[in-house]
This record gives C-alpha cells, structure tokens and sequence, in this order.
C-alpha cells in the first residue's frame, strides 16, 4: 500500500519509513560518496538524503520513466542493430546526483588546468623540438612509436600553441577518498551533451533540491565553447566562420553534435559539405561557397583527409590537410594529440609535469607498469589477477582485462599478447572505484561510478563546475564505459 | 545555408506530405469500400491502391493486405510508416536546424507509428494508425510555423511540402475523372474528403456535388490549402523569397519555370480544361514540376565548383 503523500506540517516530523530507502545498501571497502558509515551521510549529502527518506516508494519510479521518457522523445538514443527495425534505446540514465563540495572541486579544478598545460607544452615540444626526448625525461622510443604519434605534424605552428583544445579526463577516487587521474582523453572526448541534456532534466525531476543545494551552473558550456574555438581562428580572420565536422548521422555520438552545434549557433557540417580551393577551405551553401577557417573536428585524424592519412576515408575531405598546413584553417583539437593519451606516455605525465612546469602534480596518477620493461612485464604477467591490463592506444573500454574478473583462458590469451607486442600494453592494479547510490530496479543500491570533468583551453582555461559521472550499472562492475553497460549520472558541484 | 541541408529539409518536408496523402486517401477510400455501392467496391480500393502503390497494384494484391501493406509495412517504400521514418531520417541529419519541438514531435510520431505492431487483419487498428499520421501531420504543420524562424530554411520546407502536394494531388484528380465506370455521389465525396475538401466545397458550392466544379475547386481554387493552385502559389512565394536571399545566384531557369508553372492554373477557366485534354493537362503539370525540382536541385544544391568561383 503506497504511504500517504507528506504534507507541508510533516516535515519537523521523522522520515515515515526511516531509512527504509536504503536498506540493503551496502558498503564496502570502496570509497562511498554519499556515506560515511551506514545511516550516515556525509554533510553534502544531507539534503537529498533527507530528500529521499520523505518520497514515497512509487515517486522514484515515476519520476524516473518520466526522465527516460524525456531522454527518448528528445532522441538521445543509439541504435541497437540486428533487427530490420533498428531498435533505439537511450543511454542509461541514473537519477540520484553525485555530490561534490566546492573543496574537493578547487582541487580537481587546479589539477586539471595543471595538467592540460603541461601536456600541451609536451605536445608543442615533441612536435618541434623534441627537448624532453633529448633530455631523457621520455624515452624517445616510447613518444616515437605511439600509436597516435603524426610525423606530418612536425614543424607545424599551431595556433597559440593549443593543440588540446577540448579535454575530458576521466577521474576516479581511491578508497582513501583521494581523486587521481586514470585516463587523459586529448583526441575527441565525448559525453558532454550528456552532462548538459541530464541536467535539465534533473532540473524538473528535483527542482527543490536544486535551490536548497546550490547547485553551481553548466549551463554555459556551448558559450564558452564557442569562445575557445574563436579564440583560434587564424590571423586576420575578424569574423571567423566555425563549424562542428561530424562523420553524419549515423555515428554514435551524431546526437552531441547536432545539439552543440544548436547550442552554439554554428553550421554542423559533413566531410561532403567541404570543398578545398588553393588551400583554402570552404562549404557549400545555397548562396554558393562559403569560407571556413575553424573546425571543431568530432571525427579521428586517420579520417580528415584521404590525401594524407587514410585513402578510402568518405569522412573527411580532399585537402584538407594541406589548408591546414598553410594555416588557413584550424582544427580544435589539432591533429596529432593522441601521443599524449596514449597510455604508456601516461604513465610518464608526472615527470611531463615536473619537467615542464616545475611543480608536483595536485592530481596523482594511477601506479602504471610498463610492459616494454622487462621487469615489470615479468612480475604483471606472474600476477595477472591482480592487474588490469590495457592496450595503449584504445579507448572506451576495449582491449582491456580485469585481472580478478577475467577467466584463465583470457589470462593465458593476455599474457601472450603481452609477450607478443610488450610496448602495446601497460598494467594497473586493480582499484577499487568509489561507489555512489543508484536507483536500480526499484531500489537504492551503490554501483562503482568514475568522473569526466570537461576542459577548455584556448586564451584560458574553463573547466564548467561538473562532468559526466559515468556509472557501471552491472552489481560489481568497475566498467563504466557506456560501450560496456555503463549509465550516467548528473555531477552537481556545490557553491559552497 | 548548407545546400546539403536544404535538401534534407526540402525532403524531410516532402515525406512528410507523402505520409500526409497517403493517410488522406487511405482514410476517404476505406470508409468508401465499407458501402454497398452500385459498381464493385473492389473497384474502388483498386483506385487507392494504384494511386498510392503502383507497383503493388499490378502486382494483384488483395484488399485486405493492401491495407495492411499501404498503413504499415516498413519494407514497402510507399507505405505510410516507411514516409514518416524517411522523413524522420532527413530530420536527424539537419537537427541543429530544425526546432527541438518539430524534431521531438516527428520522433515521437515515428515510434508511435513504428512500434505500432499491428496484425495483417486488424482493420480497425490500421485505421488508427492511419488517423494518428493525419493528426500528426496537422500538428506538424503548426509546430513547423511557429516555432521556426521563417528564414531561408522554412522557405525549403515549404518548397518540398507543395511541391509534393501539387503532384499529389494531380494524380488523385486523375485517378478520379480517368475512371472508365461512371463515379457516384459517393465517389466525389471520397475525392473531396481526400483533399481534406469536403467542407470547404461545401461552403462555397453547397453539397451539390458536380464533378466541374469540383475539379475546378481542386485545381483552381486559390484560397484553399489543399488546390493544385494555392500549391503552386506557395512554392512560387518559397522559391522568390529564396532568391532574393541568394541575390548571386543565376536563377533565371528557376524563375521561368515557376511562372509558367503558375500562369498554367492562375489563367485558364476550367471549361477549357474539362473539354480538353484532362490527362495531359494534370500529366503537363507534373512533369513541369519534376524539372522544376530538378533546377532547384542543380542552382541550389548540386552546383558545380567551377560555376561557383565564376560568380
């Protein structure tokens, strides 16, 4: 039988059901972000818990068809093939945010800018001169063999030397509550349309919490987007003409583009809708050619250009390349970057850090062993259970084993792999994720769940106050990559 | 504007009526074949079913699954359900520049209508299904002029919407006065509800229903939506209005057509035309309008580079 709904006079009252919403939520040796002990919510929790305690049991049902609904009428969906219809689901959504304070955000916030500069002077320096080769801090036969490595980016000035412009870098928090870095993403980072639609959605879900909380605003991400990207055009260009470069509707990620084209007002083009004359580039319109000078490109290097990367790419466009070269247009992220994600230069990023900037990091990596050395390679390869092992130039959760979580028959396959190409993979132990209350089949349980903060840097560096927290829905998980049953969640950072 | 999304709002737009026409005629003819009537009803939903599926048609397909077919049959290029998802699919490469409104509104008329699930002999569902498209497409309608800015891409909207109109509605004049057996009352009430025509004939003829003047109010009546006239009307103000936007353009093709295209209902009374050549005169029409599309098509959207560095 549903409870009574609470009315005003109610509230000096006990929760009707007591922490009934959370029985069986359990806590283990994992950081938990909303308790510190059971029936103990940490300070910035107190409102939504004391939120929750007053709902009724069906209120949270309902209002979470009512955001999958909006999800799904807004089509921020994917495509699950197999069947002539093409079924479209939505990206699982988690409806309870995650809570961070305004003093654990000062540090991401510090760390991060810390850490983008030092990685864009590592880029500027490994595609000129290569001085932190020369002076032994990387070894060159690891920058030179990365997957992502472009040798045509040699020499080329890039304007204002910001060769990442857009970051997501993906956070986790270790049991000691600590956040440390465990991924840089310096290609073409996505999520962020997620982090943006989710919020208005919340916004009607829990608007009282929202006041209570104060909830620092996102909102601005499209502006301040727009700003960085025209903070690049080349010189002379007064009026610049920006435009999204997507690989069409029928990339997974076409939603994001079409909606931060519509958010920041610019043409959402095609590889077809460019053409390229003299080394410069332009797009067809119906008033005849129209003149390009930035792309915010959402589409891989090997694809841009067929004359000098891929040949049978139909994404990109003839020329391209050659434009850029002659610095008559701009590509936000710059061609090349993925040499600083790959995931043997990250184990380096500290002493990238150190070298560069003359600091120590504010955010810490996670201990990574190196497969090309020989030591370490022997004592992963003794001890794959423990270990998480990745292949260095995948993202999204591919190529990877979970030690704990994988079956002999994969170790003995990953160990051969290893053995076969040791400079292609690294190990990590495996870290516990820090857990977050979830809203999962009609209960309240704690799921692993990680962090994607966004970073802009162009004339400065923005960091809009949240992120995509990424959620492994399965009980257990530490997979939070939406490729591999990973939801989302709302990030709400507080004023104070 | 891009020229590549033009076209597929010209497109999303001309789904869109195709799906609209389809669920007009579908709707007219069905309640048709439910009447006992003096020449075969088999007749009557042949007519339909030529009219929307040629291809089926010679095919010898049933009545029964020709509704069936015609309603919600996703591997039939002419059903309503593959219209509304082509429109949807044009809609999904031009999000950005269509509303969220008009864009949240074709979506979820395309999973209504594609989740619909319905079974080869329930009629009745068919026909809700057919009714839910009709609706939609008014609804569409008003979502699109409010909540756009009428700039140059609604101009390409409504290009494609009457532009398809316009042939749509030739081929359903033809279908009807083509017929070898002589047409009933009821038959020229199916050809006005068709056109969503019935009404407004009415109030300007009253329910004397005369096959002359109801081609004359189809073709020629300019201040009604669903006329051949107001049509052309419609696309000679969206293609006017586009060139004055586009003042570079060498239109001149386009602008000859269109007022040929015009003067072609705007000057002739419809005594001529019945007494002459009814076929040819709606056949002519159509065919102008194919190669008005396809000067759009060439100014427009398919240019080529070299034209556009001369200008």
């Amino acid at each position: 039988m549903a409870l009574p709904r609470i009315t005003f006079t109610d509230l000096e009252a006990p929760p009707r059901h007591g922490p009934a919403a959370f029985s069986g939520y359990e806590i283990d040796r994992a950081y938990d972000e909303m308790f510190k002990s059971a029936e103990h919510p940490r300070k910035q929790y107190r409102e939504l818990y004391a939120h929750l305690l007053n709902l009724r049991p069906d209120e949270l049902r309902r209002s979470k068809t009512e955001a999958d609904q909006s999800f799904f009428n807004q089509g921020i969906t994917f495509t699950v093939y197999g069947n002539d219809k093409g079924t479209e689901r939505i990206f699982p959504h988690d409806l309870l945010p995650r809570i961070i304070t305004a003093a654990e955000w000062e540090v991401i916030e510090r760390g991060l800018t810390q850490r983008i500069t030092a990685l864009n002077l590592f880029l500027k320096d490994v595609y000129h001169d290569g001085k932190i080769v020369a002076d032994g801090v990387v070894p060159g036969n690891v920058v030179y063999t990365c997957k992502h490595y472009r040798r045509e980016m040699r020499g080329i000035r890039v304007p204002r030397d910001a060769y990442v412009t857009v970051v997501g870098t993906d956070l986790i928090r270790t049991p000691d509550g600590k956040f440390v870095v465990l991924e840089d993403n310096l290609r073409v980072p996505s999520g962020v349309s997620y982090m943006l639609t989710s919020r208005r959605v919340m916004k009607q879900i829990f608007p009282a919490l929202f006041r209570k909380c104060h909830v620092r605003p996102i909102e601005h991400y499209g502006q301040a987007l727009l700003s960085t990207l025209r903070s690049l055009a080349p010189e002379g260009r007064l009026d610049p003409t920006i435009v999204l470069l997507t690989p069409g509707a029928y990339n997974s990620a076409y939603f994001e583009h079409a909606y931060l084209a519509r958010q920041m007002g610019i043409e959402l083009v095609e590889g077809r809708d460019l053409v390229v004359h003299d080394n410069v580039v332009y797009m067809r319109t119906t008033f005849g050619l129209q003149r390009v000078d930035v792309i915010y490109r959402r589409i891989d290097d090997d694809f841009l250009d067929p004359l000098v990367f891929r040949a049978n790419s139909a994404l990109g466009a003839v020329g391209l390349f050659n434009a850029y070269r002659a610095g008559n247009v701009v590509f936000a992220n710059a061609l090349g970057t993925g040499v600083a994600d790959d995931k043997a230069i990250y184990a380096y990023v500290p002493k990238i850090i150190r070298y560069y900037l003359d600091q120590d990091p504010i955010l810490d990596n996670v201990e990574t062993l190196l497969m090309s050395h020989p030591l370490q390679r022997a004592h992963v390869c003794d001890n794959l259970d423990k270990y998480v092992v990745k292949a260095v130039g995948e993202s999204g959760g591919y190529g990877m084993l979970i030690g704990p979580h994988s079956s002999e028959q994969q170790r003995v396959e990953f160990r051969e792999r290893i053995l076969a190409e040791p400079r292609n993979y690294i190990a990590q132990p495996t870290i516990n994720l820090s857990t977050a209350p979830c809203f999962v089949d009609g209960r309240i349980e704690p799921r692993h769940v990680d962090l994607r903060p966004y970073v802009l840097y162009g004339e400065n560096t923005t960091i809009v106050p949240g992120g995509l927290t990424r959620v492994a829905l399965r009980k257990g998980s530490l997979v939070v990559n939406s490729s591999q049953g990973g939801g989302s969640k709302d990030t709400w950072v507080l004023q104070n | 504007m891009l020229s590549r999304v033009a076209d597929s709002l010209y497109w999303m737009s001309r789904y869109f009526e195709r799906a609209d026409n389809a669920a007009r005629v579908l709707e007219a003819s069905y309640s048709l074949i439910l009447n006992p009537a003096k020449f075969s009803t088999d007749e009557r939903w042949y007519r339909a079913v030529t009219l929307l599926a040629p291809a089926a048609a010679s095919d010898g397909i049933d009545a029964q699954s020709a509704l069936f077919h015609l309603a919600t049959q996703p591997r039939s290029a002419s059903s309503i359900v593959s219209c509304i998802s082509a429109a949807r699919d044009n809609a999904r490469q031009v999000r950005e520049e269509i509303s969220s409104e008009m864009w949240e509104h074709l979506n979820r008329l395309f999973h209504d209508v594609s989740n619909s699930n319905i079974e080869m002999n329930d009629d009745a569902a068919a026909m809700r299904l057919v009714q839910t498209v009709r609706e939609g497409s008014y609804r569409f309608h008003g979502i699109t002029d409010t909540t756009m800015n009428h700039g140059e891409g609604w101009h390409f909207i409504q290009l494609g919407k009457y532009i398809e109109r316009a042939c749509d509605l030739c081929l359903l004049l033809d279908a009807y006065f083509s017929c070898d057996s002589p047409a009933d009352d009821l038959d020229w009430v199916g050809l006005l509800t068709s056109c969503a025509a019935f009404e407004a004939y009415c109030k300007a003829f009253t329910a004397d229903l005369r096959p002359e003047r109801i081609a004359e109010f189809i073709l020629l009546q300019p201040d009604f939506p669903y006329s051949v006239r107001y049509s052309l009307d419609r696309m000679h103000q969206a293609l006017t209005l586009v060139t004055d936007l586009s003042f570079s353009r060498k239109t001149g093709k386009i602008d000859r057509l269109i007022g040929r295209l015009r003067s072609a209902v705007a000057y002739v009374q419809i005594g001529e035309v019945m007494r002459g050549d009814l076929h040819r005169y709606l056949t002519d029409i159509m065919d102008q309008c194919r190669e008005l599309h396809a000067a759009v098509h060439e100014v427009y959207i398919e240019y080529p580079i070299e034209v556009a560095f001369e200008g």
